[in-house]
């Protein structure tokens, strides 16, 4: 890969043409960095070299929050910040960790809700995900396209709960209030309208030829390396691992549905490359589908708000609960001293560890491609930072 | 493996460096081993063929009060899907722990997170840095005896 | 359009003040600076994706300071970050003008009070023009806010001073 660096190019005259190492600073503000990452990029010409991620620009102290808190309910407000992305599934991941600590189990239609909300908010979030990386790569119409589905998913979000965007609608035990009336049949409506839209997107951009010549063969992370590191979601998947917490560690109901889980082949490169990543993300919408009609057509009547404990006060212990997020495996590591607030709470984010990873595989890339692989790795400051 | 299995085979492995265990009657299995053999724990939980250990799921540091800090391992085998926890306690006078990074590639940045977090050092960690707060950031925050400062680089912190 | 109400019926001549063509001029093409923080730089893409389209006001995002006009600061900004939006303020070129978004970049939002990290409100660093209020606020309030930024400077004069 570094031919360049161990074979230097000679000029005719038979000189050597000497090259040197140069420093190239890309962030925090920067168009393809999707928030306040920043870069600092060894180059030798155009071949990086190494690259070095500073993180910590968006760093919101949630940790400190959750033990200043006077209760654990109110920390799920600060969830719904850490991926705004993908809010609905972090609030969800918090409250099975606070769950587990306090033995509840929730009624049937509870599950149900939760289920069809994560799904929803999976694809909400690999709309957007799909849709920058097109930017990042220079194909701005998919992202009009992305935006155009996005906002219907939103809709649906807004019926149930008023917000757009960061929701404190999954609490411990609960949700907080019952689907409105009118909601499933909406959200029948969505997926048979969006299952089409798929393939439009793999029209406009998929099977594109200067996309795959730009994302092919990019970025190939190794299915070693991809377990080293403890990456999780379409980030190992993309590699060809096939590890999805909601078949392999399953929470929730989700043994009950019919779906797979989609996994690069290489189909147009390399197994594990940008490619791959971002096609995993594309058949992951369509199995969300899959658990959506399912989960809308099986769901049953009743209180969701019937095992909302009045007072939380779990025992002194620790849990720690992990469940698959869009971006992979979010983990919440919760330490209770018995007392009504958390002692201590760790986010385990996928974006975190994700990212940790991308010097390994963009060493000897090109500086072009270094977009390209960051974008792949669709990473959420909020959530890398805390 | 069974957690009790997977603690047994730690206890005759390493002896007394074993130094608590609990499997039942807690949300999660765990074992607690002295900071000092944390490293030769780590390399047989990931070598033996039948624990295999290779996927870090999180590493956590916790202030315990009372002069003690904590970090947290939790620990998963994508072989053999079972799941253990990994703690140790080490003085907060003297915050000094093996650094696991060479073991499991993905507990780098966990650990500088720690560090920034805790003040733990990490011997052994490659690239010993704060990560997520700036380099001249007084103090650790998530100490339960940190003070917020009342200015930093000039600008006012509290509200 | 006031100025071009002005127009006489038969030829090619408007008259209107110095004042009123160029604030017309500047406030019909106010470039944003494409600089997302946190959970509002979404609602901010939102505003400017398919459903909100934020180009018929003329704003369109520049990935550089020394191109852009206003600047929406969109999420939380920390104490590390701080620094960088002085200077990213400090790069753009007059006149310019800022859009705070969101109830972080007001006053720290939810963060106000345990953050230690957090910059309590961006005004402590950068002048801000319009506060949007919002956690996120939705498109529609940016677009409320940056109109009334529009009506700022349709207000601001080469010779009277302006508040």
């Amino acid at each position: 890969m570094n031919d360049l660096l161990t074979h230097p190019l000679k000029t005719s005259t038979g000189r050597t043409i000497r090259s040197e190492e140069m420093i190239i600073n890309m962030g925090p503000q920067h168009p393809s960095t999707h928030g306040v990452l920043r870069l600092e990029i060894v180059v030798d010409g155009e071949i990086v070299v190494d690259v070095i991620p500073h993180v910590g620009y968006l760093h919101r102290c949630f940790e400190k929050h959750c033990e200043s808190m006077t209760n654990y309910q109110q920390v799920i407000p600060y969830c719904d910040r850490l991926d705004y992305i993908a809010s609905m599934n972090m609030d969800w991941a918090y409250c099975l960790a606070a769950e587990k600590l306090l033995a509840i189990q929730v009624p049937e239609r509870v599950q149900y809700i939760r289920v069809i909300m994560a799904e929803l908010q999976r694809i909400a979030s690999h709309l957007i995900a799909l849709g920058t990386y097109g930017l990042d790569v220079g194909a701005f119409t998919p992202f009009l396209f992305m935006f155009r589905d996005r906002e219907r998913i939103l809709d649906l979000f807004e019926m149930t709960c008023g917000a757009r965007l960061l929701y404190n609608y999954i609490w411990i035990g609960g949700v907080s209030h019952d689907l409105p009336p009118g909601f499933v049949d909406k959200a029948k409506a969505f997926c048979k309208y969006f299952r089409p839209n798929i393939k439009e997107f793999n029209d406009l951009l998929t099977y594109n030829e200067i996309f795959i010549k730009r994302t092919a063969n990019v970025g190939v992370l190794p299915k070693d390396v991809a377990i080293a590191y403890a990456c999780s979601g379409p980030m190992l998947r993309g590699s060809g691992v096939s590890f999805d917490l909601r078949k392999d560690d399953p929470y929730s109901i989700y043994d009950r549905f019919e779906w797979s889980v989609p996994v690069g082949k290489g189909e147009v490169g390399t197994i594990g490359d940008c490619w791959d990543r971002y096609m995993v993300r594309m058949r992951e919408m369509t199995e969300s589908l899959n658990i959506l009609e399912q989960a809308l057509a099986q769901i049953p009547d009743g209180d969701v708000a019937s095992a909302i404990p009045k007072r939380i006060r779990p025992n002194a212990g620790d849990a720690y609960v992990r469940s698959e997020s869009p971006r992979g495996e979010i983990g919440f590591y919760i330490v209770s001293d018995g007392s009504g607030t958390p002692y201590r709470v760790k986010a385990r984010s996928p974006a975190f560890v994700n990212l940790s990873v991308t010097p390994e595989i963009c060493r000897g890339s090109m500086i072009a491609d270094l977009v390209a692989i960051v974008g792949s790795v669709d990473i959420v400051l909020g959530e890398v930072d805390r | 493996m069974t957690p009790l299995e997977i603690t047994d085979r730690l206890k005759a492995k390493l002896g007394d460096k074993v130094v608590d265990a609990k499997i039942d009657g807690v949300p999660d299995p765990f074992v607690k081993i002295a900071p000092g053999a944390i490293l030769d724990a780590a390399l047989l939980l990931r070598n033996d063929a039948e624990m295999e250990f290779d996927f870090l799921m999180c590493l956590s540091g916790v202030d315990n009060g009372k002069g003690i800090l904590g970090v947290v391992y939790h620990l998963y085998s994508m072989t053999n899907r079972h799941k253990i926890t990994v703690k140790i306690d080490i003085p907060v006078a003297e915050p000094a722990v093996p650094s696991v990074s060479s073991v499991w590639a993905g507990a780098d940045w966990h650990e500088r997170e720690a560090f920034d977090m805790f003040g733990m050092t990490f011997t052994g960690h490659p690239d010993h840095r704060r990560i997520l707060l700036p380099e001249d950031y007084p103090g650790h925050p998530l100490r339960k005896d940190f003070k917020v400062p009342e200015f930093y680089q000039g600008m006012k912190v509290p509200y | 359009m006031g100025l071009l109400d002005k127009q006489f019926n038969n030829s090619n001549v408007i008259i209107t003040s110095i004042d009123g063509l160029l604030n017309w001029a500047r406030l019909s093409s106010l470039w944003q600076m494409q600089f997302g923080l946190a959970c509002c730089a979404i609602e901010m893409m939102a505003a400017a994706a398919s459903h909100y389209d934020f180009d018929r006001f003329g704003v369109i995002p520049r990935a550089t300071p020394r191109q852009s006009d206003v600047m929406i600061v969109a999420g939380t900004v920390t104490l590390k970050m701080a620094s960088r939006v002085k200077r990213l303020y400090d790069q753009m070129s007059e006149p310019r003008y800022v859009i705070s978004m969101g109830s972080c970049s007001n006053c720290g939002g939810p963060y106000w009070e345990h953050g230690y990290h957090v910059l309590k409100g961006v005004d402590r660093v950068i002048p801000v023009d319009v506060y949007v209020p919002g956690c996120p606020p939705r498109p529609e309030a940016l677009m409320e806010g940056l109109i009334k930024l529009q009506e700022k400077i349709r207000n601001e004069s080469l010779v009277r001073k302006t508040a």
